[in-house]
């Protein structure tokens, strides 16, 4: 789960990382209070779930950005409606670096990441200049030792005045990454000021999915507005579907194989509308609300269903596909392709439904009949 | 032959008085797997399909003789689930149990480290021997005995291979399903180096995805180690960056974990690489 910048700023600052003061607003009026109560010099930052909020002209210190469409290299051509607004104190920078903590797959562990290059793209640090970017490996339970932490602070060649306290935010960062089941944290820029200090001065923390049942605090975090409304919608019933921008919609059983029947539609020539995984062992239910979700995507030509049964047994995907299409009144073609468990009694309620399938045999068959249908 | 499990493995059920977790078994023991029994804290001492059932691992392990382990507990006392079977000292676990947190994995990770247990998964489908033995919950009925090993990320991916392998009358030493998380136990190195030492597995498939690049890693050592025809497969070349594709392992990060670095990986490493996921049997039997 993605949350704003403001959240996370909230988040670290209780765990004593030091962030700029600052105040989030939903309405323009409130912008000059906030303004007012933080003091001096403020910066206005408009919070979306995307980044690049810099080059999109998200970060300004300007008002009357409520209400704006935002396009960064992130959001996608449509960009986003910014609904609030972080406003936050100026800080006088001398330099910016970066702070990033997530799991290394390799290692079984999370590592530490901090680079004296921050405020720039780092995975383009990482590329063309690996020797700037110091890990430490984050022993589970011992979170990031004292000494790790000043040999990343050395590394990074920051003053020895700064050395402490730059010490103890990487050690609270990594303290508030394990507690908060975290699976990403990036500070860039964490920044040295003029005054020998040290700031979070922008934050990004993705939350472990799978661990939010311990965290009930933070799925209130939650912000609906930055998500697709029928992946909000599909969320409620289970379904794993993610919006894409083709005219094919797909309903799959398991993330592998809705990955490769996109592949195929792609090697077909034509272009999956979304990413639907109804799971191993889908209701004739659910299946009838994946249905639903996929043809409310107003751009879907031609639906393929593609399925192997294991679990999902094909006479349970078929009634459902069936009640739904029967429901719904639907007129696009619908392409099926169907194998495994009780793979004849589903074929047969298709056959017998008097509805407009067609039937293909293995998934080159069905993703060139529904991108022909498509078209 | 076959890796990791046959006939003579002994199998226990976690969980196994659950809904998934009877299915499952009955569909094992139906298949031919000698499951001696299950563990429920709590129950033991009661009878389920016809076996006894313990409190704890070690002790079903003492009364059983047990070697493996299957493992349907909740995420939230999956990791948990997984040491106590390490704990009792059994050769193999396998995690289906999807939802497992990552900090969980972690931990869990630490513990396996110089222990003899050999994990596989979690999230995963789990592995079969055809005509030996089941465990996990993939379909016995599209599996044939034979000599190509799989080892794929995927579940339903897997089923779709291992049934274009048996419609083309080519059998299967064994199948694993490695699981669709970013911690697993059994890597794609682990599974590669086992099949290759397998005398009786000719050809070994290889089924990847986005996100991570465990993919690359195997493509380095089959370009090293492996002498047995090697067909691949990574699902996902579609996908969006910075979006989760159903697994938590699949996604693609930080400019990496995409499908073309590990199609080309697998390609330079002299792997057969199917374009689509469609030809991955007729590449097989290319190969053969």
């Amino acid at each position: 789960m993605k949350i704003h910048e403001y959240q996370a700023k909230a988040i670290l600052a209780r765990y004593n990382v030091p962030v700029p003061r600052g105040e989030v607003i939903f309405a323009v009026e409130e912008a000059e209070a906030a303004a007012k109560r933080i003091g001096g010099s403020v910066v206005v930052k408009a919070q979306i779930h995307a980044g690049g909020r810099g080059k999109g002209g998200g970060v300004q210190i300007a008002r009357k950005m409520l209400g704006m469409r935002l396009v960064t290299h992130q959001t996608g051509p449509e960009g986003r409606i910014v609904q609030r607004l972080l406003i936050e104190e100026t800080l006088p920078i001398e330099r910016e670096l970066y702070l990033g903590i997530t799991l290394d797959r390799t290692q079984g562990k999370n590592v530490f990441m901090a680079s004296s290059a921050g405020g720039v793209d780092i995975e383009e640090v990482a590329r063309t200049s690996p020797e700037l970017l110091l890990k430490e490996p984050l022993e589970p339970g011992f979170g990031l030792a004292p000494f790790q932490a000043r040999k990343l602070a050395y590394g990074m060649g920051l003053p020895q005045e700064a050395i402490r306290p730059a010490a103890a935010a990487m050690a609270a960062l990594a303290q508030a990454y394990e507690a908060i089941d975290a699976s990403l944290a990036e500070i860039n820029p964490f920044v040295l000021t003029t005054d020998r200090k040290v700031y979070a001065l922008d934050a990004k923390i993705n939350l472990d999915d799978n661990a939010l049942y311990r965290h009930k605090d933070l799925i209130e975090l939650r912000d609906l507005n930055e998500e697709d409304p029928l992946e909000v919608e599909a969320s409620k019933y289970s379904l794993n579907y993610i919006k894409l921008d083709g005219n094919v919609g797909c309903m799959v059983n398991g993330a592998g194989l809705a990955m490769a029947t996109m592949d195929i539609i792609k090697y077909a020539g034509g272009n999956p509308a979304n990413f639907l995984d109804v799971g191993g062992g889908a209701s004739a239910e659910q299946i009838r609300n994946a249905f639903r979700i996929l043809i409310s995507d107003p751009h879907v030509k031609a639906v393929l269903i593609n399925i192997f049964g294991g679990i999902l047994r094909c006479d349970t995907l078929a009634t459902g596909v069936v009640t739904a299409a029967r429901e719904l009144e639907i007129k696009i073609p619908i392409v099926v392709r169907m194998e495994g468990t009780n793979v004849e009694l589903g074929r047969r309620i298709l056959e017998e439904s008097g509805l407009n399938f067609t039937v293909a045999d293995g998934m080159k068959d069905a993703a060139e009949n529904v991108v022909r249908l498509a078209q | 032959m076959s890796i990791l499990i046959d006939q003579s493995t002994r199998v226990l059920v976690q969980g196994f008085t659950g809904k998934e977790a009877t299915f499952h078994a009955e569909q094992s023991i139906a298949y031919g797997t000698n499951i001696v029994g299950g563990v429920v804290p709590g129950k033991g001492g009661q009878r389920h399909l016809d076996r006894p059932v313990f409190d704890t691992v070690a002790e079903a392990v003492r009364q059983t003789g047990a070697d493996a382990s299957v493992i349907f507990v909740p995420p939230a006392f999956a990791a948990d689930a997984i040491m106590e079977a390490a704990d009792a000292g059994l050769a193999l676990v396998v995690c289906i149990t999807e939802g497992i947190p990552t900090a969980d994995m972690v931990k869990v990770w630490q513990f396996l480290k110089g222990r003899r247990t050999r994990l596989i998964g979690p999230n995963c489908p789990g592995i079969i021997s055809p005509g030996k033995s089941k465990i996990g919950i993939m379909p016995g009925h599209i599996h044939k005995p034979g000599h190509v090993g799989v080892v794929s990320r995927s579940g339903t991916l897997t089923y779709e291979a291992v049934w274009q392998l048996t419609c083309l009358d080519i059998g299967q030493s064994t199948c694993i399903g490695i699981g669709g998380d970013p911690i697993i136990g059994t890597s794609f190195i682990d599974a590669l180096e086992l099949f290759n030492d397998d005398p009786e597995t000719h050809a070994i498939v290889l089924i990847g995805e986005i996100g991570g690049t465990a993919e690359e890693a195997a493509a380095a050592y089959v370009a090293a180690h492996v002498r047995k025809p090697v067909i691949g497969f990574v699902a996902g070349q579609t996908a969006p960056p910075g979006r989760r594709m159903g697994h938590a392992g699949a996604i693609i990060s930080g400019g990496s974990g995409r499908a073309a670095d590990k199609i080309a990986a697998m390609k330079a490493a002299g792997i057969t690489v199917c374009e689509t996921p469609a030809e991955i049997g007729e590449r097989v039997k290319s190969r053969l």
